[in-house]
């Protein structure tokens, strides 16, 4: 019985950690363009003939599954029919970096704090 | 017998000197680089948040990268090649529209005397600990149309969301581009676009999936931009 009650602890302390590491990764590979407030406003986004998406927009990122952020982070704008200016990450990240980015990006945009 | 062990003395020391000199020069640089430039790395087996706190781009494979004149000029009148930085969100402050770089949190990067900038290039020259790389490089420097290589470069590749092509040109947290042919070497240049994490595991670059034509491309295009700079 207590081991049924720890469980759910256990998978909440789990994807906050997974959300932490992605916070990490966040910080390096995606504020540049995203905005060090997720917002879309990064440094090179005045560059950008495409406006990076406002990470922090609740109605547009619940629209978005969990498989697509993977996808969108793993192989770029252009697997989704979106910008090439989103880059294709897989090569720089682990399958495990993409899903903690993605644990983040939930966490940013559709948990209020 | 004392005429002819004196001349070899000489010899021996004067062949030695050059020695001493680059141990001195390699102090040197220990000592006035190493605190923001890395001068050996094991990125790959740091957690990411080491990228965080670089303060220079690494140089233990300077000798790989750059050139070696190119190196010494820079190094006495130094400019600013990252526009951002070498870690841009630590450079940035909140605009009316967004993030936008606060010049006033980049350090100068400090000038270097004629004399000790060329001793320093000549020395970081000797550091090559990725020869692999370069020996697998197999781009021959080429040409393409500038409107062409643009083309492929913003709209195609996507690289302008980082990189400026021509001042103010481009995004802003990678290193400018248009100087790039005058300071790097051209198998680096091509050996870094095709995968930058065998360089560096925490690139802010991604390895895209180009293949080695449209890697030479870019590099085509780096090239003939790069020799229009003074």
């Amino acid at each position: 019985m207590r081991t049924l009650l720890l469980l759910p602890l256990l998978l909440l302390g789990a994807m906050a950690q997974a959300a932490d590491h992605g916070e990490a990764l966040y910080q390096v590979y995606c504020v540049q363009c995203h905005g060090v407030q997720g917002n879309g406003k990064g440094v090179n986004a005045a560059h950008m003939s495409v406006q990076p998406r406002d990470h922090t927009d609740t109605q547009e990122m619940s629209a978005r599954t969990d498989e697509e952020l993977f996808k969108v982070i793993q192989q770029g704008g252009k697997s989704i029919n979106k910008s090439v200016l989103m880059p294709t990450w897989g090569g720089n990240l682990s399958d495990d970096d993409i899903r903690a980015l993605v644990a983040h990006l939930r966490r940013m945009c559709c948990t209020k704090q | 017998m004392k005429r002819t062990i004196a001349p070899g003395i000489v010899v021996l020391l004067a062949a030695s000197l050059p020695l001493a000199v680059q141990a001195d020069v390699a102090a040197d640089v220990q000592q006035q680089c190493g605190g923001c430039h890395a001068l050996s790395h094991d990125y790959a087996s740091q957690d990411i948040s080491e990228r965080a706190q670089r303060k220079g781009p690494p140089l233990d494979y300077a000798g790989n990268k750059f050139q070696r004149d190119w190196l010494a000029t820079w190094l006495e009148k130094p400019v600013r090649i990252r526009p951002a930085g070498i870690f841009p969100p630590a450079r940035v402050s909140q605009g009316p529209n967004g993030d936008v770089v606060d010049p006033a949190t980049l350090p100068a990067h400090p000038a270097v005397p004629a004399a000790q900038a060329a001793a320093i290039a000549d020395y970081l020259m000797t550091l090559t600990p990725r020869n692999d790389l370069i020996k697998a490089e197999t781009w021959q420097p080429g040409t393409i149309a500038e409107r062409m290589g643009k083309m492929n470069f913003g709209k195609f590749k996507g690289c302008d969301g980082c990189h400026q092509d021509e001042p103010g040109v481009g995004g802003v947290s990678g290193p400018e581009l248009y100087t790039a042919w005058r300071r790097l070497q051209p198998a680096f240049i091509s050996s870094y676009i095709a995968d930058p994490v065998a360089w560096d595991a925490h690139s802010m670059m991604p390895r895209g999936d180009s293949n080695s034509d449209a890697v030479h491309k870019l590099a085509d295009y780096l090239k003939v931009i790069g020799e229009k700079q003074p």
